[in-house]
């Protein structure tokens, strides 16, 4: 079975997913258990793609067993390995979480979940393009999908403009995949990293339309200004468990921009080389400016998470936008923390809501929560974290981003940064302030958090602490992915290996 | 070992009196007392280590990416402010279990102090900038619970923000200074870093470096400009700012100044940033203080007062002057503290901290009056008490500071002025709070307070007044420790701490102070007078009223941005787009490749007319929805048309049925939006989403234009030549679709079949409008299903079925397949919903589509599945050819079944999507449904 390792993260949620919709109704209690066994796995999976990577070769399978370039194929490397387990371990939370009731307020959700993780998971597998766009699809419908779970006026809303303006990322996909095709004359990544090397410069402007297409669709797909507009109301809208799960979407964008402009735009695009650079670094710095704005206007604490999901993807745009080794591997770090601890302050968003009778998690006086020492603990150590304060995850990814930037991106980078946490730390004192400490008498309503969402906002945020503790060996891990990623002439030979042996191109 | 051990103790100790708190307040009191006390134990039994001039380290590699290790010194510095922390942090202990009412949760309460004192100790004994960045910001972080802990008082809210905000954003421009200073040195290791002080002070950062640095330790150390903090935070229990304003919180700030002095110390910028920073602090601190009426308060601008004095010392670049500052911060931490203890049990006793209430408590409570008087003389600079030698030291200091040329003479004469009024102030607190007449309305009748209560001032006064008479045999050890640390080596000053030096210029100042300040202090009136005509500004509500009008102009800034309207965001969207693809046709040389263009026929022309006069149409009568629609199929029809134009049959098969699909539930859809559509936009805005339309379309058109004309050198040859040996097909589309890409194909199908459910979960507990009529007030016609229609329906159904069996049948080597099959078997069911209504198909039709369309997807998987078993990766077709009896010889592939997958998908999507709209309008409304 491990020859068939790295179909696993797509076929096991799909698998799951289609036995789990066979039944419209059904066994609550047996779908819980299906889809948490399923998640479970998945984790598993994960963890054995991350040491199966580690050895440092990049391996790759070859669907219907045709060979690359032609055929479709997926990759694991450090990167796809990283994110797949990042995937697997927010969804396993999640999902526990939803198990409490929230999975009932709607039709299908354990099904979709598992879709949702096997579009997820495909996105970062995949080696090919199309096939990518395919899985963008699957994790842009099954979103849809999850958003609109329990239903309601301002999901229904915000889902249209989610829906939308996607959708038209899907069509602006289509139009770069158009002209890739026609001008490099293949769809397997590894083959058109090759092809770009050896462009005729007549063909480069064609080209250099279709990268920044694409670059268009992942910039959207990273929520980044000005195309960040459909996140803000549709991650406040959401369901708490499936907002946390979609605290890895805007990570699917940053994956394939990290991917796409590495290896087929990257140092050794001859006449592309490193085109997104400057729009990225550019375009992060003034998407962590508008977050910063944003979290401090932020009425709501759910809202306030999305502004922080914004900072976080200012700052990673702009990490990949400096493009060093050592900026790419802070990233990674980066990545990893930000989407677990996003996903874990959704679910908490959800708890204190739950808590707070009608004030709901609106930062407004009201009555005190039912359970404050705990929540107050996790939204504390939560805050903390995503914000980028010591001694926690957060304070590394940053200050590793920070000590990555060179003498000249200082300038830009430092104040940016730095000034989008104090928005964070000036907005995140005034909510818990109210929310905690500013309460008014009167008794506390709901219920209290319970078994099952209590693993769930426990360990999301409790990752902190791990990521914080292991950080030594995890930036080694990372390094070594972003010294995989900035020589890109690995991974092709990796894939194209007979290529070398005279097949022409 | 032992050195983590100073650090995790307390850090354990935070866990203590949260269970601790069980057994009582007095066993919660000592049990917390007790890990902290172990510490404190650990560091005397390393203190002779130290004072032999050694360092004990502790080092456990973190991350070695950032430089940031689990690297711990002991230094003489970091010995100094180890004792002050956990010394006066023990009595803190005691004198809290006494100070805290039965409301307040102590195990909280202890929690946080201890936390608030794990951080203290990691800032001082950090070998490592970053680490010690991490508890610098972990200070700002305890201390905000620690002020905040009466979260019920709006000021305790306020001030625990406020001091979070600007200790905080001083941390992180404290983060940017360290970074700079590592990137430097190359390092972030503490003890490299202290060695390269040359290195750091020539390099063309160095600027950057020592005013983001100061920056961080300014905030923190509440110096002028960002003093106004630290009065707010006394909002806090009085233990808390008992110890956050004696001996640790601020004092962190001129920890950082001593810390970084080898490093950055020596330069002019330096003594002009620090030492008049500090001069203007200690005159700042000290005129407020003697204005202040709340005990507290003058204790707070007291201490601001002190510190700028701490930092002025450190300012002036001399190595004497920085044991003065070293002294000095013994000494303050030792007087201060027992003034807010005493300060905090006139509270507890009299229920007030009004100054102009509080008179003569001598009557009262002489022991406590006692204790507190000596603590004020200390802090006055009243000779034979500790106070008064660092103080001393500091008018010495001032007059060897020559930095401002002709001017200098100013330092020393401030710095007197500053000695006079704190000489003032110091008199001021104890003559009006414990004399000067009797006491005014206060709400309780103040007596002594507990005995153990009293216990911490009593130790610490004994301390000032043994340091104050026997310098030489007392401090001068650790003082002369901690010196090594903070002077660079071979500059260490002999350190003379006699009480009396003669006659001199300095002693003469100290006299100045002392009758200085008797004299303000009694003309202290006629400074009220002068200071009422301004108008005083509570740094809270300032602070509040700016944070909320950020805000309020942040909120407007984004409500303005995201204003909710979907053709906004669309708009930057396609925007950029079509800014990034016209950059790219740009940087094109020319349009056109090397490609001649086909000839155009008469037929060709005459469509592609169409297509465009009828894409017009569409958007030209998109407020006639019928007609538009009507339009856009026609869209449809000429492109499925230019399909086969251009021999593509199977992608025209495939157009023409999902144009049917399509327009069909297009139709069912717009019935349900509002009959009105909104009204027209503006002229503007017409302009401006034509001119973007237009401007994207011609972009677009190029894109295809220029991909068109140019030779296409693809992988597709591949597919050609491998369609029939490899996948056993003659329909190269077909073969691609279920055999060579049949992943992607896979992929599709579950976006189909999610689609079904989402249209559900869409439509579920949707409120919609049923309209009545049409546009016109027309109601529909009661003949819903028309009979003609109906019985066409009903009797072609077979039939259709059966063609689309056919076209499934053919499709791996003639175009038709599983999609296109789908499409039609579904186009068929649904003439028949149309003919006979929901109802009556459903009646008829009764099974669940949503099974059909997993099971569909799931046969096209386990499809994929099945080549495992032959060891194959996932999706591995196989066919061969076999003789059937009575049929003949039939070619089978894998790839059929899978095809069968794609086939029931399509079929059951469609008909879930129908289905679902169509139930809408019938008594079955999804909404009524559970789930």
């Amino acid at each position: 079975m491990s020859q068939h390792l790295l179909i696993f993260p797509i076929i096991l949620p799909l698998v799951a997913g289609l036995l789990l919709l066979w039944q419209r109704q059904g066994a609550v209690l047996v779908k819980r258990v299906v889809g948490i066994s399923a998640t479970t796995l998945l984790v598993i999976v994960g963890i054995a793609m991350v040491i199966t990577a580690d050895d440092d070769t990049i391996r790759y399978y070859a669907l219907g067993n045709w060979q690359p370039p032609f055929g479709i194929i997926l990759v694991l490397d450090r990167l796809s390995a990283i994110m797949v387990l990042t995937t697997a371990l927010l969804a396993l939370a999640s999902v526990i979480y939803a198990s409490a009731g929230q999975d009932e307020e709607g039709s299908n959700f354990h099904g979709l979940f598992q879709l949702q993780l096997m579009g997820i998971n495909g996105a970062f597998m995949t080696g090919d393009l199309f096939n990518l766009f395919v899985f963008f699809e699957v994790l842009l419908i099954a979103s849809y999908a999850l958003l609109m779970h329990g239903g309601g006026k301002g999901r229904t809303q915000a889902g249209v403009h989610y829906v939308v303006l996607n959708v038209a990322g899907s069509s602006l996909f289509l139009f770069g995949l158009g002209v890739l095709y026609g001008t490099l004359g293949s769809l397997n990544m590894a083959d058109m990293a090759v092809r770009v090397q050896y462009l005729d410069a007549t063909q480069a402007g064609l080209t250099l339309a279709g990268a920044l297409l694409l670059l268009t669709v992942f910039m959207l797909k990273a929520a980044m200004l000005p195309m960040y507009f459909w996140l803000p109301r549709a991650y406040a809208a959401a369901p708490a468990a499936v907002a946390a799960l979609f605290t890895v979407m805007t990570k699917v964008g940053i994956y394939a921009i990290l991917r796409v402009f590495t290896l087929i735009f990257g140092e050794k695009a001859n006449h592309l080389a490193n085109i997104s650079l400057p729009w990225l670094w550019w375009g992060g710095l003034a998407t962590l400016v508008l977050a910063g704005i944003g979290v401090l206007s932020a009425r709501d604490l759910r809202t306030q998470v999305c502004y922080m999901i914004l900072i976080s993807v200012g700052t990673l745009l702009i990490a990949l936008g400096m493009h060093h080794e050592s900026s790419i591997a802070a990233l990674l770090y980066y990545t990893i923390h930000t989407t677990l601890i996003t996903g874990g302050l959704f679910l908490l968003a959800d708890v204190i809501d739950d808590q707070r009778g009608k004030a709901g998690a609106r930062i407004v006086k009201s009555r005190p929560v039912l359970q404050p020492t705990r929540l107050g603990l996790l939204y504390f150590i939560g805050m903390i974290s995503v914000i980028g304060l010591p001694p926690l995850s957060g304070a590394i990814g940053k200050a590793l981003i920070l000590l990555s930037a060179e003498a000249s991106e200082r300038a830009w980078l430092w104040p940016t940064l730095l000034i989008s946490s104090l928005c964070g730390i000036v907005a995140a004192a005034r909510a818990g302030s109210t929310v905690f400490w500013h309460t008014s008498a009167g008794e506390p309503s709901g219920t209290p958090m319970g078994k099952l969402r209590s693993i769930g906002v426990y360990s999301l945020i409790g990752s902190s602490i791990v990521l914080t503790v292991f950080a030594g060996p995890l930036t080694a891990y990372t390094q070594a992915a972003a010294e995989q990623l900035l020589s890109p002439e690995r991974y092709i030979q990796s894939i194209l290996i007979r290529d070398t042996e005279g097949d022409a191109l | 070992m032992t050195l983590l051990l100073i650090v995790l103790l307390p850090l354990l100790g935070t866990l203590v009196p949260l269970i601790g708190i069980r057994a009582g307040r007095t066993y919660c009191a000592w049990l917390t007392a007790l890990l902290p006390a172990v510490a404190l134990g650990i560091t005397l039994y390393l203190a002779p280590l130290v004072f032999s001039g050694n360092v004990p380290q502790f080092f456990l590699p973190w991350i070695p990416q950032l430089d940031l290790h689990l690297a711990l010194r002991l230094d003489g510095l970091s010995l100094l402010f180890v004792l002050l922390i956990l010394g006066i942090g023990l009595l803190i202990i005691l004198y809290a279990r006494y100070y805290l009412s039965e409301q307040d949760s102590m195990g909280r309460f202890y929690a946080y102090l201890m936390l608030f004192m794990t951080s203290m100790l990691g800032i001082v004994t950090s070998n490592n900038l970053l680490l010690l960045w991490f508890f610098w910001e972990l200070t700002s972080l305890s201390s905000f619970l620690l002020i905040g802990f009466w979260s019920h008082q709006s000021d305790a809210r306020k001030g625990a923000r406020m001091a979070l905000t600007v200790t905080g954003a001083g941390g992180l421009s404290l983060l940017a200074g360290f970074l700079l200073l590592g990137q430097i040195v190359g390092t972030m290791d503490l003890s490299v870093v202290l060695q390269s002080g040359d290195q750091v002070r020539s390099s063309p950062y160095y600027l950057y470096a020592l005013v983001l640095i100061l920056l961080g330790a300014f905030t923190k150390s509440a110096q002028f400009p960002f003093q106004f903090w630290l009065p707010k935070a006394m909002a806090a229990p009085t233990p808390v700012s008992a110890y956050l304003h004696s001996a640790t919180m601020v004092k962190a700030g001129v920890f950082l100044l001593a810390r970084m002095f080898p490093v950055l110390a020596g330069t002019d910028l330096w003594f002009y940033f620090v030492a008049l920073t500090g001069l203007v602090t200690l005159l700042y601190g000290a005129y407020f203080a003697l204005l202040k009426q709340d005990l507290k308060g003058v204790l707070a601008f007291s201490t601001i007062s002190h510190l700028g004095l701490i930092t002025m010392l450190f300012g002036l670049n001399s190595p004497m002057a920085a044991v003065a500052g070293v002294f000095h911060i013994i000494n303050h931490a030792t007087f201060k503290a027992s003034l807010f203890m005493a300060a905090g049990i006139v509270d507890h006793e009299c229920g007030t901290r009004d100054i102009r209430k509080l008179n003569g408590l001598w009557r009262y409570m002489p022991y406590t009056t006692a204790l507190a008087t000596i603590a004020a003389a200390s802090m006055a600079g009243v000779p034979l008490l500790n106070g008064f030698l660092s103080k001393e030291m500091f008018l010495s200091e001032s007059l060897d500071a020559h930095m401002l040329g002709g001017l200098s003479w100013l330092i020393p004469a401030l710095a007197t002025l500053g000695s006079v009024l704190s000489a003032a102030y110091s008199l001021r607190f104890i003559h009006d709070v414990f004399f000067n007449g009797e006491p005014k309305n206060l709400p309780k009748k103040p007596h002594e307070p507990p005995r153990y209560m009293r216990l911490p001032i009593e130790i610490l006064i004994l301390l000032c007044i043994v340091v104050g008479l026997f310098p030489s045999s007392t401090v001068s050890g650790l003082l002369n420790a901690a010196v090594t640390a903070v002077v660079p080596a071979g500059y260490e000053p002999e350190i003379d701490l006699a009480i009396w030096h003669g006659f001199n210029l300095p002693l003469l100042m100290s006299a100045i102070a002392l009758g200085g300040g008797i004299l303000v202090y009694a003309l202290r009136h006629y400074i009220y007078n002068f200071h009422r005509q301004f108008r005083s500004q509570d740094p809270n509500v300032i602070f509040e009223a700016s944070t909320q009008a950020i805000v309020r102009v942040a909120q407007q800034a984004i409500d303005r941005f995201e204003n909710g309207s979907l053709q906004r965001y669309m708009f930057w969207l396609l925007l950029t787009a079509l800014g990034f693809s016209a950059y790219g046709l740009i940087e094109s040389p020319r349009l056109s490749g090397n490609l001649p263009a086909q000839s155009i026929d008469w037929a060709v022309a005459v469509g592609a007319g169409m297509l465009c006069l009828s894409g017009l149409a569409t958007v030209f009568f998109h407020r006639r929805r019928l007609i538009s629609l009507i339009m856009l199929s026609v869209v449809g029809m000429l492109v499925s048309l230019a399909f086969a134009r251009f021999s593509a049959p199977d992608l025209a098969l495939t157009q023409l049925a999902v144009e049917v699909v399509t327009m069909i539930l297009l139709m069912l859809a717009l019935f349900f939006l509002p009959q009105k559509t909104p009204k027209e936009s503006s002229g503007r805005r017409i302009m401006r989403d034509v001119l973007l339309a237009g401007a994207f379309g011609g972009v677009v058109a190029s894109l295809n234009y220029a991909v068109l004309t140019r030779p296409l050198q693809s992988i597709s040859s591949f597919f050609l030549e491998n369609s029939v040996p490899g996948g056993g097909g003659h329909n190269v589309v077909n073969v691609i679709l279920v055999d060579f890409r049949g992943f992607d194909t896979l992929g599709e199908i579950t976006v189909l079949g999610i689609a079904g459910l989402a249209i559900f979960k869409l439509l579920n507990r949707l409120k919609l409008f049923m309209p009545s009529s049409d546009m016109e007030g027309r109601p529909w016609s009661p003949e819903r299903f028309p009979a003609i229609l109906a019985s066409m329906a009903q009797s072609l159904l077979p039939l259709a079925l059966l063609v689309s069996v056919f076209i499934f049948l053919r499709g791996h080597n003639l175009p038709g397949g599983g999609f296109i099959a789908g499409l039609v078997a579904a186009a068929t069911l649904i003439l028949l919903y149309m003919a006979r209504g929901v109802e009556w198909a459903q009646q008829r039709l009764d099974f669940q589509f949503q099974p059909i369309a997993v099971a569909g997807v799931l046969i096209a998987t386990l499809t994929g599945l099945g080549s495992w078993v032959f060891g194959y990766p996932f999706l591995t077709s196989a066919f061969g050819h076999f003789h059937i009896p009575l049929i003949g010889d039939v070619e089978l592939a894998t790839a059929l079944l899978f095809d069968l997958g794609v086939y029931l998908t399509v079929v059951g999507a469609t008909l879930m999507i129908l289905a679902n709209l169509g139930k809408v309008t019938t008594p079955h409304r999804p909404s009524k449904e559970k789930r």
